[in-house]
């Protein structure tokens, strides 16, 4: 076996899902690969649709029945792919674990956080009522919950959204997982929480050296939470890299796009917002060849062809694009901004 | 929690004077004078006079209505037209019957209708499914009257394992008289389990698509557990509601069944006592049945607060 403190702890290898969507099946995750260290953060990016959630409920083994995954996920050289419910349920929560969009129904509104919190201490720690709820407060208490000993008995709807929040995180870190999955932890959140949130989350996982994978459709919080990111489009990752890399010199005209179309401060008046014309494509009927073509302003005919490979434009920096030579050649990212 | 009851308390009080008008002043307008029935169509009109001033039929009708509701609260229900004995014995004694069976069709109901609706669910679109939803179709399409004789039929003709009708009192045991009561309870029951099924089944479907389903499957909860211990809490708010219901459903299939099946209840007391005229009787029996239809949803609404905690917090 080799030696854990160079294996990847996470080692996604050439991740397919198909699901079956209401509009026919749909390949909503194509060709995805990336390896993850222990203590390492990766950031996925993208617009709704693009497969970034798809790919996060494949690693827990929690896409509907009808989904075919194909490819490898291996957890420290474990395969999961084709595990069975019940093996896959010793690994959530305990060794994977997830935060989720909406903290207003993440959250069973009939079960006291104490309980909800409890509840994998109890399950993959085998924790008496009494341990688990005094490690439940302890967590609450981390987390930055006020009064957590005499709240925790207290029901989800008695809290604002950025305290269930922290309740949910708390939930996902109570058996100290390796790899902490955050889907828009923030998205649902007011701008101050937001920060607040990702603050937390970002010294949980440095204090307990777990992996994270952050999603989020915000290049923002992208760029200063995660080590490396991924920029998904269309099932496929388009992009990726050391976040500082990546922003530096942004090799795929949609990372560009993402990039020109956040709002600036301290804009003109009047200015209008840059857009990415056109709309993503719907996953049951992706373009050939490249999934961005449709949209992306520097095709040509040999773009629809055939899916580009990824290139490598930098140290660790990949695109995948045929292109570069012109979407580079303009510098866009964070020193041409 | 006690400000929620008490409200509710006060609702209930609130809705039982509003039925009790109702009912009175219903039964009041109806044609047809009671003495005169009593008497005969040939009876001189003075003694039909006398009859009506004796039976207090000749006072104002607020002044009976009065009387009515002061009678009810002393348990005083005056005497039937027709028997000449006190109502409220009348009517104990054929509680006795309808009280076991509506319990009876209760149970079956609700353990059918949850054990068919919770594995619909939890088997959504597979064989099994549509198989049991198929069959509550049936039973939605069914008449009580009609599935009744059919059971007679298999039951108590051919199989001859049960009697076809009449009850055999509780004097000789419980066994015997829960056996003469298991057809009619089984009749009333099957429709409204194939109802209650529809209902369950749907109610826990949609909590499955709720979020915090898939937040319990994160923590490494097994599909089973997370039914068992998330969704089922939270489907039972909907569940009641209908159960609430049905149970006034349930109250008024009895004067149907109890006169398929013989059976000496409270329904073919009612419909005995329609036919005589006898409205004093009907008047209390059908203030008894919506006396027990509000009280049952009254008992609904405060599980309500005990099922969801927000329940007590909003209501306070």
């Amino acid at each position: 076996m080799a030696d854990p403190a160079t294996m990847p702890l996470i080692e996604v290898a050439n991740l397919g899902v198909r699901l079956n969507t209401s509009r026919g099946p749909a390949q909503a995750v194509r060709g995805v690969s990336f390896a993850l260290k222990r203590g390492e953060t990766l950031g996925l990016v993208g617009e709704s649709g693009c497969g970034k959630s798809v790919t996060a409920l494949s690693l827990m083994g929690l896409l509907p029945d009808s989904a075919g995954v194909t490819g490898s996920i291996k957890l420290d050289g474990n395969e999961l792919v084709g595990l069975s419910d019940a093996e896959y349920c010793r690994l959530r929560g305990n060794r994977i674990s997830m935060i989720f969009q909406e903290p207003m129904t993440a959250l069973n509104p009939m079960h006291t956080i104490g309980n909800q919190v409890a509840e994998p201490l109890r399950r993959h720690k085998k924790y008496s009522a009494a341990q688990a709820r005094k490690e439940a407060i302890a967590l609450l208490d981390r987390v930055g919950l006020p009064d957590p000993a005499r709240r925790v008995d207290a029901y989800p709807h008695q809290f604002s959204g950025g305290q269930r929040q922290r309740i949910t995180i708390a939930m996902a870190l109570a058996c100290e997982p390796d790899l902490l999955i955050a889907d828009e932890p923030t998205t649902a959140l007011d701008v101050t929480i937001q920060g607040q949130i990702l603050d937390l989350i970002a010294d949980l996982v440095e204090e307990r050296g777990m992996s994270m994978i952050l999603i989020s459709h915000d290049l923002g919080v992208i760029a200063e939470n995660v080590q490396r990111m991924m920029v998904m489009y269309g099932g496929t990752v388009v992009e990726s890299g050391p976040t500082d890399e990546v922003f530096r010199r942004m090799g795929h005209p949609y990372t560009q796009g993402l990039f020109r179309a956040r709002p600036k401060l301290g804009a003109r008046k009047g200015t209008r917002l840059k857009t990415i014309s056109g709309t993503v494509p719907e996953l049951a009927d992706l373009p050939s060849g490249c999934t961005f073509s449709d949209r992306c302003p520097l095709v040509i005919d040999q773009c629809r062809a055939a899916l580009p490979p990824m290139v490598n434009v930098g140290p660790g920096h990949f695109v995948r694009c045929i292109r570069t030579d012109v979407s580079m050649a303009e510098r866009v990212g964070a020193l041409s901004a | 929690m006690s400000v929620f009851v008490l409200r509710r308390l006060l609702t209930l009080l609130a809705t039982l004077v509003g039925a009790s008008l109702i009912i009175f002043l219903v039964l009041d307008a109806l044609p047809g004078n009671a003495a005169q029935m009593l008497m005969g169509a040939d009876a001189s009109p003075d003694a039909v006079r006398a009859l009506t001033v004796k039976l207090g039929l000749d006072q104002p009708l607020a002044v009976r209505y009065l009387q009515w509701i002061k009678g009810l609260v002393v348990g005083d229900l005056g005497n039937s037209y027709v028997y000449g004995t006190p109502v409220a014995s009348l009517i104990a004694e054929r509680l006795v019957l309808t009280i076991p069976l509506a319990i009876m069709a209760m149970t079956i109901t609700v353990t059918l209708a949850l054990s068919a609706g919770i594995y619909t669910a939890a088997n959504h679109n597979k064989l099994g499914d549509v198989g049991v939803m198929s069959l509550t179709q049936v039973g939605i399409a069914l008449p009580n009257f009609w599935f009744a004789i059919l059971l007679v039929l298999l039951f108590a003709v051919r199989l001859q394992w049960l009697s076809a009708g009449g009850f055999a009192g509780w004097e000789d045991g419980i066994w015997l008289g829960v056996k003469s009561l298991l057809l009619p309870a089984i009749s009333l029951a099957v429709v409204q389990a194939a109802i209650l099924a529809r209902v369950t089944r749907s109610a826990v479907l949609e909590v499955l698509r709720e979020d915090f389903v898939r937040t319990a499957r994160a923590k490494g909860l097994g599909k089973r557990e997370v039914l068992w211990s998330h969704v089922l809490r939270n489907a039972m708010i909907p569940v009641m509601t209908v159960m609430g219901l049905q149970f006034a459903n349930l109250l008024a299939g009895t004067i149907v069944i109890e006169n398929v099946f013989y059976l000496p209840g409270l329904g073919r007391l009612i419909f005995q006592s329609i036919a005589n005229r006898d409205l004093i009787v009907v008047r209390n029996c059908v203030m008894l049945l919506a006396a027990m239809v509000v009280i049952v949803n009254f008992v609904v609404d405060v599980l309500y607060a005990f099922i969801d905690p927000r329940i007590k917090v909003h209501d306070l």
